[in-house]
């Protein structure tokens, strides 16, 4: 099964005339994903390597492929309208990759998205992969992951390679692999794909991985406490980091003493996770919460 | 990005938000002259610093002649000012912003920015004006009123008028606090602030509503856009290093360990960080390189962390995703050359082509000590500085 994106997503590339989008579209069609269209404005009627039709518009991109994701790699000054005018076309997934969206934009993109049926992913994020239906929609690096049953949320990119490696090098692979961003605004939050694995038959347990700002990773660990059946590991970025500096990520800011590291290591742990104490234990970790439930590793 | 109190106050004029009169002075005869101007009995010599706090500190000082205006000036333009917000060393006061004295009836605590939780632009309002509104938020939470404005519509009157009335505000008061959030709100989307607080805000003995102070930051993702607040920058005011950085599109923060830090990704640079702690040790830095740790953006980050004294050791961490490992350890290697790199350097590379990588390293001619994870790198570079 898996989560979002499987062998059946086909894909739209916006922005894929770009630098990163036409590098990033060329690695996930190597991976195997099945992309089936770009959007540029102005450049419809061309080929993309080729055999990959460009549209003007995302609406015109699904009329004539059935696309069903679009990843968004437009950018930043231009992406928020790229975002919505996925929703317009009624696109049901739309992944975001672009960093450095202005956080005003974002929040009138993300009200345009209210009450329509599209579900938003990032922005600022590695994206979403599912390696079992050979599907990256995303700027991962492919090859470190394994199909396998455990899924992976984070809100950091690299960190969640991180994961995902130490995963893989355990002989273990991954259903899905989630970016939801380091941004203030983002679309999906923990407890959207949290949700989604928990009802996952192909996911046996799930590691989490949060950083500093906000509260997200608190909501996340009550709603584990009350709903979540499976095993869950977590870890906290930016333990170490001083108060009311940006820590690189826009969302990653410790303000007026909330969004702490020590406040959701607590919360998370009250809460059912077993929490990996460095970034070098992520995989050791998920395999010690699959035990603790019983689970043969 | 940051701004003077003046500033903003310059900003809220723009927009119709009402301000006191002030002057602006560099000097201490001009703060004597400023004070004459404003023609007020009492005036008020603030310090313009990029930090809160600044009344407890002893850098704002309430003047009741011309004369005394100057003698204050005098003590505070060119002082280290430390408050709770500038950390031990204090912030040099360069600018004074010379104010009107009002005749304050009442203060309260305003304030905008994004609430998370919700994704929208959020007013907080108090009757608790004037003092720490983290303390209130902390101790008080009923205490602080929410009007979240939906971006659709924008501020809406009725909203300033279940904040005025929840302040216990009356008569002509309501209607101006309506007005005030309205123009404040307006200043806030179109200069993409992320911060607008106002504390104190007050109501006069006339019944008017005034902002008496002003803090203003701002969305670096936006400042494309913003060529007036752009020009308001004072690179005085920031720490010269992350100045510097910014230059090379590299995220980097100053702290206070000997440990600099090479990290591609926020996340895993502030893990790090979290790990050099962890194993007994004190990160000089977080620094991103971002995805395409290019020779170019490896050696301006090498001497971005070399320009920092405390520095005694380095420990780069690459998770090589799109960019493959034998790149990026020719990339490290050209660099530490390049800026003769004479400190213990420790080196974690992992993903695409690792052992070419680490083979590159090793036959560099250059002390490198290789890690094979992220716990061990730590634990390599707090020995370095044993040795």
């Amino acid at each position: 099964m898996s989560i979002l994106v499987n062998a059946e997503t086909r894909l739209v590339v916006q922005g894929i005339t770009g630098s990163a989008g036409s590098f990033h579209a060329k690695q996930c069609m190597e991976y195997g994903t099945n992309l089936v269209a770009g959007v540029t404005p102005g450049k419809g009627g061309q080929k993309f390597e080729g055999k990959v039709p460009i549209f003007d518009t995302v609406e015109q991109a699904m009329k004539a492929t059935g696309a069903n994701a679009s990843v968004v790699f437009v950018p930043p000054p231009f992406a928020a309208d790229s975002i919505m005018e996925a929703a317009d076309a009624k696109m049901p997934l739309v992944i975001t990759i672009t960093e450095g969206i202005p956080v005003n934009d974002m929040v009138k993109a993300k009200r345009f998205l209210q009450g329509t049926s599209t579900r938003l992913i990032g922005p600022n994020c590695p994206g979403v992969i599912t390696p079992g239906g050979k599907c990256k929609i995303g700027i991962m690096p492919g090859h470190i992951h394994r199909p396998g049953r455990i899924g992976v949320v984070s809100r950091s990119g690299t960190l969640t390679y991180e994961a995902v490696f130490q995963i893989t090098g355990l002989g273990l692979g991954q259903s899905t692999a989630v970016g939801i961003g380091g941004d203030p605004v983002n679309g999906t939050n923990f407890i959207d794909v949290l949700k989604l694995f928990n009802e996952d038959a192909e996911t046996d347990a799930v590691i989490m991985i949060g950083e500093i700002g906000g509260s997200a990773e608190e909501e996340a660990a009550a709603w584990v406490q009350a709903n979540f059946k499976k095993p869950i590991a977590g870890f906290i970025a930016g333990a170490s980091a001083p108060p009311g500096k940006r820590m690189g990520h826009a969302g990653a800011i410790i303000a007026g003493g909330k969004g702490t590291a020590a406040e959701k290591v607590k919360a998370m742990s009250a809460a059912g996770y077993v929490m990996a104490a460095s970034p070098s234990e992520l995989g050791t970790t998920l395999v010690e919460a699959m035990k603790r439930k019983g689970m043969k590793v | 990005m940051k701004i003077h109190e003046y500033q903003g106050k310059q900003i809220f004029k723009k927009y119709g938000v009402p301000v006191p009169r002030g002057i602006v002075v560099r000097s201490v005869d001009d703060a004597e002259k400023a004070a004459k101007e404003l023609g007020t009995k009492v005036t008020v010599v603030k310090a313009q610093i990029h930090a809160g706090g600044r009344g407890k500190g002893g850098g704002v000082k309430i003047a009741k002649s011309p004369a005394e205006a100057k003698e204050h000036a005098s003590k505070i333009l060119g002082m280290m000012l430390k408050t709770l917000q500038t950390g031990p060393e204090g912030q040099k006061v360069q600018t004074l912003y010379v104010e009107e004295g009002l005749d304050i009836d009442k203060e309260f605590y305003l304030g905008v920015t994004l609430d998370r939780a919700t994704s929208r632009i959020t007013f907080m309002a108090s009757t608790e004006g004037g003092v720490e509104i983290e303390e209130v938020a902390e101790k008080h939470p009923e205490k602080i009123l929410r009007e979240a404005v939906d971006p659709a519509v924008g501020f809406q009157a009725f909203q300033g008028r279940k904040l005025a009335y929840g302040l216990g505000l009356t008569g002509d008061s309501v209607n101006a606090f309506v007005k005030f959030c309205t123009a404040l709100y307006r200043a806030y989307m179109e200069t993409d602030a992320g911060l607008a607080e106002i504390n104190p805000l007050v109501r006069l003995k006339d019944g008017s509503i005034v902002a008496l102070d002003s803090k203003m930051t701002f969305d670096d993702n936006a400042l494309y856009r913003q060529k007036e607040v752009v020009e308001m920058r004072d690179i005085a005011e920031e720490d010269e290093r992350e100045a510097k950085a910014k230059e090379f599109d590299l995220a980097y923060i100053s702290l206070h360990g000997n440990i600099g830090c090479m990290v591609n990704g926020a996340g895993l640079a502030m893990a790090t960080m979290d790990t050099i702690k962890l194993v007994g040790g004190e990160p000089a830095n977080f620094l991103d390189v971002g995805g395409g740790a290019t020779k170019e953006k490896v050696t301006a980050a090498f001497k971005l962390i070399l320009a920092d004294p405390a520095v005694k050791a380095v420990l780069v961490n690459i998770f090589g995703g799109i960019m493959k490992c034998d790149v990026i350890a020719e990339g490290i290697v050209a660099a530490a050359k390049e800026v003769q790199l004479k400190i213990p350097l420790v080196v974690r590379l992992e993903g695409t082509n690792v052992e070419l990588g680490k083979q590159i390293l090793a036959n560099s001619g250059l002390k490198i000590t290789p890690a094979d994870n992220l716990r061990q790198a730590a634990e390599k570079a707090v020995a370095a500085l044993k040795s």
